[in-house]
Formats: structure tokens, C-alpha cells, sequence
């Protein structure tokens, strides 16, 4: 029996086969329910189709054509970020949005409309797919844009991998002289002190993101480290990068994160030095400093981990404050969590995730109910204050707050492929 | 290396094997049974590397033997002018206990993993003594050093292409013509999807870098990872006896 396990380790998925899909792909097995993966990088049990057919999407990864004076890109759905990168980044093109890892496939950024650190200023992935390819169960191939088969275009995009398997993928490119990012850090006392800063720097940056001590209380509550980057302009000395990667070697019983190694760490890494003037670096570490470690997530145990991501209305900031509080009690969280707001341009995806407001992500070490309560708790607070929970890191949401959160989602279902599922979706919706 | 043929060039390894070479501007004839995929790769490879050259002939290594074959490895002789290196990927992981019951199956495994190889490499090997250069690199399997229960079909297939080679390359030696074994173990590919991965898997780019390693050491044998060689030799040394009531 094959067993895949997503990036959170919860639990392993057993599908009862596994396909490579193609062009000409034939959905013969109707009984069966079809979902298609790709680099396993989603943490909870989206990619997830237990005793169904997974449509391995890793080996549709051809790069069709390169039109290097116009930045555009057309590519297999199973190419990942980081070949796209190497590619594109020597030609003086970048990705116009990225997320926190490069191992990620293109169709992979499509279904989850994934953001990233310049969501306020540019929007989702979404934005710059010109277009696609879908296959549907039907067996036919649906080109889909702004124009063409829209209502498949914006129900696939930030639609889970329901809507069919995607195929190929054309991108608008962003143009960058260099690979090099000029970075600066500044310390914030408090959620308030990073409400304050955010205002000013998100006018002026590019690209933003803050890393809070999720620990802090009391009057340091939500205080943390906030950064922001700029692609360098011409330079003649460019940094370089250690290309060495490492790997996790072995997955411990227990998490190796619990509560004195996250006070420690997060003590430590709020008091360093910030440096006061700003910093040239190579756009790996600063987009992808996680992938650096390979296999990171083996750190939280053989129990795996959760990770819990929430967008909050720009109005309601005393609710991130609460959630920031229960976590601080709670005493769980971990080194990586990250606070960031999201800008009102939307790419159009009836279920994409970000939307106007203050998202925060943090990983949780899987303590079974004790974690659960907590993110029921959290939830609570979500619904109340019209926030949403993004799928492609969930496993935990209940039908009632996904409602809540996607008021497009009735218009999404006519669009999901009647062969298609995932383990996230029965867990919604049953069979 | 700069003119390199390809069987099987829509193989995980060998299109990793492909890109690490692409890098020293090789130029390629590539051969895969699939049509669409080749072209696939070619426009993949264009994409890349803007600066070579590629061109590409379907073959179906059950169908395309005798005249037919030759034919097509003259035209790639031709169009590439002297070459450096022919590398052979192409094979199949057959169900064994599909083999056992029926010998179509047995039949065709042993053709597309044996046999095929060894007519690709009596045909190239004869142009390349001509050429008095070049090197010949074939993927072969540490299946192919011991016959096992659990799959001895293409075991005996590898094992027939791993003496065949042994000769080949004793005869070719006097005239400046390499060949190279290779013997990958559990490689994580297309061929190997629904296996449960392990410890001793390895991925493809890893066992590419390998294969691009050994083939400009001109090495004779490879195992890769390393590690097989030893697990190889153990596996080797035991008593037939005792292996005959093992279960592997």
C-alpha cells in the first residue's frame, strides 16, 4: 500500500492508486474519486485522497516556451518554483509572487491563489496567470482565462485542486535586474508598535513580513521583528549564496519544540542586533529561509504538526490581539510565526484566501485535544470577526467557519469536478 | 562530451542525466517511444538552454529492431557527425508474478530489458569503433547480480546486459571505446511510484550526478548510491543453500 504524508504529518494519506496524468488522460475508473498533488508542501489533508485515485502531477513538468523579452512563461503544472527560479532569475525575471517555500509546484500556487510577502502591493499568484489549461473528468481540456472559460478560470483559481487537474500554466513574469534583495529589519514592542510601523513601511515596501514572539504577554504582546525588501537595482558585486542545503535527518518521537526550547529561542532571537542600515542578500534566504533546513518539519515529532493560518478584517485588530493572547497562554506555537497584511487586490478566485486584513500563521506541535481546543477557540474568534482560515494549511476547520469565510463558496461548487475530492472536502462536506 | 544520443530520454534518470549535460552544452539525439513526450522534452530542453542542439526520433524498443533500428541510428549518426557518447536508459519494471504466469509477459520484459539494449548496443558500438571514440553508458540494476523471487524476470534481463557489456567492453578497449555498467538501486521514479520509500532510496538527480561523474572517469562499473556495491557483495556472498529459502 502506498502511503503519502503531507507537510504536516498528521497522519498518512492511503490512496488507493496512483496515476500519472497527461493530456490525453482517460478517467475510467468512475467509481473512484480523482485528485491531483504535487509537492505534498499543503500541511493539512487537502492533497489528501484516501482510497481514491491521485493524479501525480510531478512528472508534468516540462517548460513549454520562454518568451524572454516579455517575461512570459508557459510551463507543465508540476514544475516547481525553485526550477522556475533558476531559469528565470539569470534572464532578469523573478516570480511576481512568491510563497515562503520554492518547493512548490505552479499548479500547486494556482489551486491555493497562494500569497506572499508583497500581497499588498501586487495581490495573489493569481494575478499574474494569463491562463490555463484544465482537464475535467468529462475528458475534455478547457482553456481557461479572464476571457476564455471564465467561470473555470476563477473557480480553479484558489480552488483546492476540485475543479479537475490543471496542466499547464501561463505566468507574466516580473522583470528584476539581479538576484539580489536590499533588506531591513526593525524591532516592535507590542501588536500596537506593529500596527504603527505597518502603516508607514507597507506604503513605502515592496515586500513585508513580520516574525512575532509568540510567547510575549502582557504589555509585549505580539511584539516582534518586522522586514521588509527591495529588489536591488543595478550593482556591480552581487552577493552570493551558500548553496549548501541540509537535511533533517530523522524524525524524533517527540517534538523538539516544546515550551523551553520556543522561550528560549524566541527570547534570543527577539533580543539580537538588528542591524540599523539596510542589507544585501541573495533573494533565497530572504524569500525561503525554511528551505535551507530540508525536512524541517521531522523537527516536530513523529505526531507531526498543525499549522493554523487566519485573516482577521483590517477592522478588527482587538481580535488578533486575542488570538495572539490565547496562544501566549497556551504556551505552544513555534519559532516561525509570522504576521503580515493583506492588500484589497484580488485575483479573482472565488476561494482565495487572502482578503483584505492581518494574517498571522504559526505552527503547532501535535498535542491532540489540548492543540484542538485551542484552535477551536481560535476559530471562534475567526467567525465572529468575518475572518477565514486558509485550506491549503488546514486540517482542523469545521463546515460552519469555512462557510463563513468564503461567501463565493455556493458559486465554487457548480464548478468542482463531479470525479473529483480530497480527504479536506469529505471532512466538510461527507461524501 | 559534445554529441550524446539518448534511449529512453523521457526516463527520470535520464532526462536528470540530460539537464546535468545540457549544462556542458552537449548537443542531443534523443529517442523515447512516446511521440508527445518527445517533443515535450525538446521544447523543455529549448526552454533551458537555448543554445543547443536537440532533435529527437520516436522508437519502440519491441517494435523498432533490425533494418528499422539501424536505420534510425544512422540518421542520428549522421545528423550529429562524430559522437561522443551513447546512453542507454530505456527498460521497464515488469510484474513478476504477471511473468510467471504467463510467458507473453515474461517474453516481452526480457526483450524491452535485455535483448533491445543489447542490438542498440551492437549497432552503436560497431560505429564507434569506426569513429576509434566514444563511450557507451547503459543502466543496468543490482537486480541483474542475483536472481530473487521477487523479481527474477528482470533480474535475468540486466543480468544478461551486465555480461554482454562485460565483453563488450573487453573488446572494444583496443579501440579507444568506453562502456560503462551502471547499477542504480531504489531509485525514486515514474518506474517506481507505488513503492513504500525507504532509507535506501535515492533520488534521481542524485544518481544523475553519479552517471555524469563516472562517465568522464571513464569508471567501468557504478554503483550508485554507493552504498550498493556493499549491500551487493553481501547479498553475493551468500550460500545458495541458505539464499534459496530467503525471502527477497
Amino acid at each position: 500500500m502506498i502511503e503519502q504524508y503531507s507537510w504536516g504529518r498528521i497522519k498518512a494519506s492511503k490512496p488507493a492508486q496512483i496515476d500519472f496524468p497527461s493530456a490525453n488522460y482517460s478517467f475510467l475508473q468512475r467509481e473512484l474519486q480523482y485528485l491531483a498533488k504535487g509537492n505534498l508542501r499543503s500541511y493539512g489533508d487537502e492533497a489528501y485522497n484516501d482510497n481514491g485515485i491521485i493524479l501525480n502531477t510531478l512528472h508534468l513538468d516540462h517548460f513549454i516556451h520562454f518568451d524572454r523579452a516579455n517575461g512570459v512563461l508557459e510551463l507543465e503544472s508540476g514544475v516547481l518554483l525553485e526550477q522556475i527560479l533558476n531559469l528565470i532569475v539569470p534572464c532578469g525575471w523573478f516570480l511576481p509572487v512568491t510563497p515562503g517555500t520554492k518547493y512548490i509546484t505552479v499548479g500547486g500556487a494556482v489551486a491555493n491563489d497562494v500569497h506572499g510577502k508583497n500581497h499588498h502591493k501586487v495581490g495573489s499568484f493569481g494575478c499574474f496567470v494569463d491562463s490555463f489549461t484544465l482537464l475535467r473528468s468529462d475528458g475534455l481540456i478547457y482553456q481557461c482565462s479572464r476571457e476564455l472559460n471564465s467561470h473555470y478560470f476563477y473557480a480553479t483559481i484558489g480552488g483546492m485542486g476540485l475543479t479537475g487537474i490543471i496542466l499547464r500554466v501561463k505566468l507574466n513574469l516580473l522583470t528584476v535586474n539581479n538576484h539580489a534583495i536590499v533588506t531591513k529589519a526593525y524591532k516592535f514592542r507590542n501588536l500596537e508598535h506593529y500596527m504603527e510601523l505597518n502603516a508607514e513601511l507597507e506604503r513605502q515596501s515592496t515586500y513585508t513580513v513580520a516574525w512575532i514572539d509568540c510567547l510575549a504577554s502582557g504589555r509585549s504582546l505580539g511584539r516582534g521583528v518586522y522586514y521588509t525588501g527591495e529588489h536591488a537595482g543595478y550593482l556591480e558585486r552581487l552577493p552570493a549564496i551558500n548553496y549548501n542545503k541540509r537535511t533533517f535527518p530523522f524524525t524524533p518521537t517527540k517534538s523538539l519544540i516544546n515550551g523551553l526550547t520556543l522561550k528560549a529561542f524566541n527570547t534570543l532571537y527577539y533580543n539580537r542586533p538588528v542591524a540599523k542600515s539596510p542589507q544585501l542578500v541573495h533573494y533565497d534566504p530572504f524569500f525561503y529561509p525554511l528551505d535551507k533546513l530540508l525536512n524541517w518539519n521531522r523537527i516536530y515529532g513523529r505526531k507531526g504538526f498543525y499549522q493554523y493560518q487566519c485573516v482577521i478584517p483590517n477592522a478588527a485588530s482587538d481580535a488578533m490581539r486575542e488570538i495572539l493572547r490565547r496562544i501566549s497562554i497556551s504556551g505552544n506555537g513555534s519559532f516561525l510565526a509570522v504576521l503580515k497584511t493583506f492588500g484589497s487586490i484580488s485575483s479573482g478566485g472565488m476561494m482565495s484566501f487572502p482578503r483584505p486584513g492581518l494574517a498571522l500563521a504559526l505552527d503547532f506541535a501535535n498535542r491532540g485535544n489540548s492543540t484542538l481546543d485551542l484552535f477551536r477557540s481560535l476559530d471562534d474568534i475567526v467567525l465572529t470577526h468575518g475572518g477565514a482560515i486558509y485550506a491549503a494549511k488546514d486540517a482542523t476547520q469545521s463546515r460552519e467557519v469555512f462557510e463563513a469565510g468564503y461567501p463565493q463558496l455556493n458559486e465554487f461548487i457548480k464548478y468542482i469536478d463531479p470525479l473529483f475530492s480530497s480527504n479536506l472536502w469529505r471532512r466538510l462536506y461527507g461524501n | 562530451m559534445q554529441n550524446v544520443i539518448v534511449f529512453g530520454s523521457n526516463s527520470t534518470i535520464a532526462r536528470s542525466v540530460i539537464d546535468k549535460l545540457a549544462l556542458e552544452r552537449c548537443n542531443f539525439y534523443l529517442f523515447a517511444r512516446e511521440k508527445s513526450q518527445l517533443e515535450l522534452q525538446i521544447n523543455d530542453l529549448k526552454v533551458k538552454y537555448p543554445d543547443i542542439n536537440v532533435s529527437a526520433d520516436a522508437y519502440d524498443a519491441l517494435v523498432d529492431t533490425g533494418e528499422i533500428l539501424n536505420g534510425k541510428i544512422k540518421q542520428a549518426f549522421d545528423q550529429l557527425g562524430r559522437v561522443d557518447l551513447v546512453f542507454i536508459a530505456h527498460g521497464n519494471l515488469p510484474n513478476q508474478s504477471a511473468c510467471e504466469e504467463n510467458w507473453q509477459d515474461a517474453n516481452s520484459a526480457l526483450k524491452v530489458n535485455g535483448l533491445s539494449i543489447i542490438e542498440i548496443c551492437h549497432n552503436v558500438a560497431k560505429r564507434l569503433k569506426e569513429q576509434q571514440q566514444g563511450t557507451i553508458a547503459v543502466i543496468s540494476s543490482v537486480a541483474g547480480e542475483r536472481g530473487r523471487q521477487s523479481n527474477y524476470v528482470y533480474g535475468t534481463a540486466k543480468g544478461m546486459i551486465n555480461i554482454y557489456l562485460q565483453g563488450l567492453r573487453n573488446s572494444l578497449y583496443p579501440h579507444n571505446v568506453h562502456v560503462l555498467t551502471i547499477m542504480p538501486g531504489f531509485v525514486d521514479t515514474k518506474m517506481t511510484t507505488e513503492f513504500k520509500k525507504g532509507l535506501l532510496w535515492a533520488k534521481p538527480e542524485k544518481v544523475a550526478n553519479d552517471i555524469v561523474k563516472a562517465i568522464h572517469a571513464k569508471k567501468n562499473v557504478i554503483y550508485t548510491p554507493w552504498f550498493w556495491r556493499i549491500i551487493m557483495r553481501i547479498i553475493k556472498l551468500i550460500p545458495e543453500n541458505k539464499f534459496k529459502k530467503m525471502k527477497l
